[in-house]
């Protein structure tokens, strides 16, 4: 159902991550002086204070840490999609974040099991948002 | 930090209404709680130099404690709006002692609560419902509250065991001890296969897992120890409090099952100088039903893994080995916003004393109460005493 959600809120934290995922990508910060990777999008580094700050892409591939099936929503626009996954992902690199899982087979998701990056448009300007499939397919 | 322990003391407390309640507004709630609490210790207004609350999304105020002070007639000269979600309470009780410790009032009165179940408008429900997931990085994929705890139990299931009968069971506790108090929200029993076969919300959290929604209010009164003897009944002691908060958002939570509740005890046995073999009896908050099962055993009350079976072999109940939420909790008793797990520092004082006929627990010296607010985010622990110690 592309672009019957509203786009996701663009900001000045997050504004690169949102123009690498319309273009594919699942980027991620990456501090320039301790190295570590972090997500969400902050301006400083959560392990040493740092600002000196990149953005690294994702390989696209994680596991599932943990999830639920959601058949009440709190807003009308997703419970038109129940029953529907939200998910704990960590990623291959390590931080962790929250998708949906997508795909015919995503209420059958299990604890543990490895899922691959996905994409689904949202809103009405080709905004997308990051997702997981079931599976260590192609990304 | 010096320590707070019988320092002071819990004078009084006071619960609203408690429900439905569509006559009254949320402010109006709080009003109620706090002369009720007022009226517990034998003291008045005139008394109160101090003032904390938390916050509202019922009604459209921005400085909640002055709110509440315009709304009572003071003029503290100590006043504050919390906003730790669910944990607001215990961390006012906290933020009070210090304050009172610190000289720089004799009288907090502190209250939380709101108008949840019938005074809500279309955008506060809906802000309600939303304003707890991070914005730009969870809200996209739909979660919702009880999502959020929903995904804490599975992991915890998975790690250590925990099986939906026992969760089923803290719910049950919870609802056979409102059965027995005189203002709980819930009149009705359930048994665990009614919570098994209720309506799914977010798996594995059916909709009896869930906390209720109630138009309520409650208020403590905190002053200086030495005030005892002035009060018009028994105060409690506070005898051990700590905090900890580790994130906001479930995403950047560092665990699924260790949370800042095992820190927030710690800190508190160690000002009071106790330990969990010393806690007669517990009010744990409750909003989901596998949240008292993660504080048992991270506050040592039970081994990991457990603290489900304290539930299932009703060791929790009021004439068991540990009564847990004798008022019957979120769950059962009432949750109203912040107003939550002020009802276990009302429910803590009520039992000290004693004299809660079908409710009072046997062994009653020394309470626990948690508070938690977010998703397990910002946790704190209060230990209290029916007499210094
Ligand atoms: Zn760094």
């Amino acid at each position: 159902m592309p672009g019957d959600l509203p786009a996701p809120i663009v900001n000045a934290d997050s504004a690169p991550y949102w123009e690498g995922a319309r273009n594919g990508k699942l980027l991620l910060q990456r501090c320039r002086d301790c190295g570590t990777l972090r997500f969400f999008p902050r301006y400083l580094c959560t392990a040493c204070g740092s600002d000196h700050t990149e953005w690294a892409e994702a390989s696209g591939r994680g596991t599932v840490h943990s999830f639920t099936i959601v058949h009440r929503a709190a807003l009308p626009e997703f419970q038109a999609r129940t029953p529907y996954v939200v998910a704990l992902i960590d990623l291959e690199e390590g931080p962790r974040m929250m998708t949906n899982i997508v795909g015919d087979d995503a209420l059958d998701v299990a604890l543990g099991e490895a899922v691959t990056m996905a994409f689904e448009e949202r809103g009405t300007e080709g905004a997308m948002v990051p997702q997981f499939r079931r599976g260590a397919g192609d990304v | 930090m010096s320590s707070l322990r019988n320092k002071v003391i819990v004078a009084g407390v006071g619960e609203s209404d408690i429900g439905k309640v569509p006559h009254m507004t949320g402010v109006g709630l709080n009003a109620q709680a706090c002369k009720r609490a007022l009226d517990d210790a034998g003291l008045t207004l005139k008394d109160v130099d101090g003032l904390l609350t938390a916050y509202t999304m019922t009604e459209p105020y921005f400085m909640l404690g002055t709110v509440v002070a315009e709304y009572l007639g003071l003029q503290p000269r100590y006043c504050a709006s919390v906003a730790v979600g669910g944990g607001s309470p215990a961390v006012m009780l906290k933020h009070a002692a210090e304050a009172v410790l610190a000289g720089n009032c004799d009288t907090v009165l502190v209250c939380a609560g709101e108008n949840r179940a019938t005074g809500q408008t279309r955008d506060s429900a809906v802000a309600a419902l939303t304003i707890v997931g991070h914005p730009y990085f969870e809200n996209p994929y739909g979660p919702l509250i009880p999502g959020f705890y929903a995904m804490i139990a599975r992991r915890y299931m998975h790690e250590y065991g925990t099986t939906r009968e026992q969760m089923a069971a803290v719910a049950v506790n919870g609802r056979n001890h409102a059965l027995r108090h005189p203002n709980a929200h819930m009149k009705k029993p359930i048994t665990i296969e009614d919570v098994l076969t209720s309506k799914p919300i977010a798996e594995p959290l059916n909709i009896l897992d869930c906390c209720l929604i109630s138009d309520a209010a409650g208020a403590f009164v905190v002053t200086r120890a030495d005030r005892a003897p002035d009060m018009r009944k028994r105060p409690a002691w506070l005898l051990g409090i700590g905090e900890f908060h580790t994130h906001e958002h479930l995403i950047a939570a560092p665990s699924l099952t260790e949370f800042g509740c095992r820190q927030s005890g710690e800190a508190a046995y160690a000002m009071a100088g106790l330990g969990p073999e010393d806690v007669d009896f517990a009010q744990l908050y409750d909003c989901f039903t596998i949240v008292p099962i993660i504080e048992m055993e991270e506050l040592g009350l039970a081994e990991r893994g457990a603290g489900g079976e304290m539930f299932l072999r009703k060791e929790t109940a009021i004439e068991g080995r540990f009564p847990v939420n004798t008022d019957g909790g979120l769950l059962s008793h009432a949750q109203a916003g912040a107003g939550g797990g002020i009802f276990g520092i009302v429910e803590a004082l009520r039992q000290l004393r004693g004299g809660e006929g079908p409710r009072q627990v046997k062994r009653h010296d020394v309470a626990l109460v948690h508070n938690e607010g977010g998703i397990l985010s910002s946790n704190c622990t209060i230990l209290l005493g029916r007499e210094a110690r």
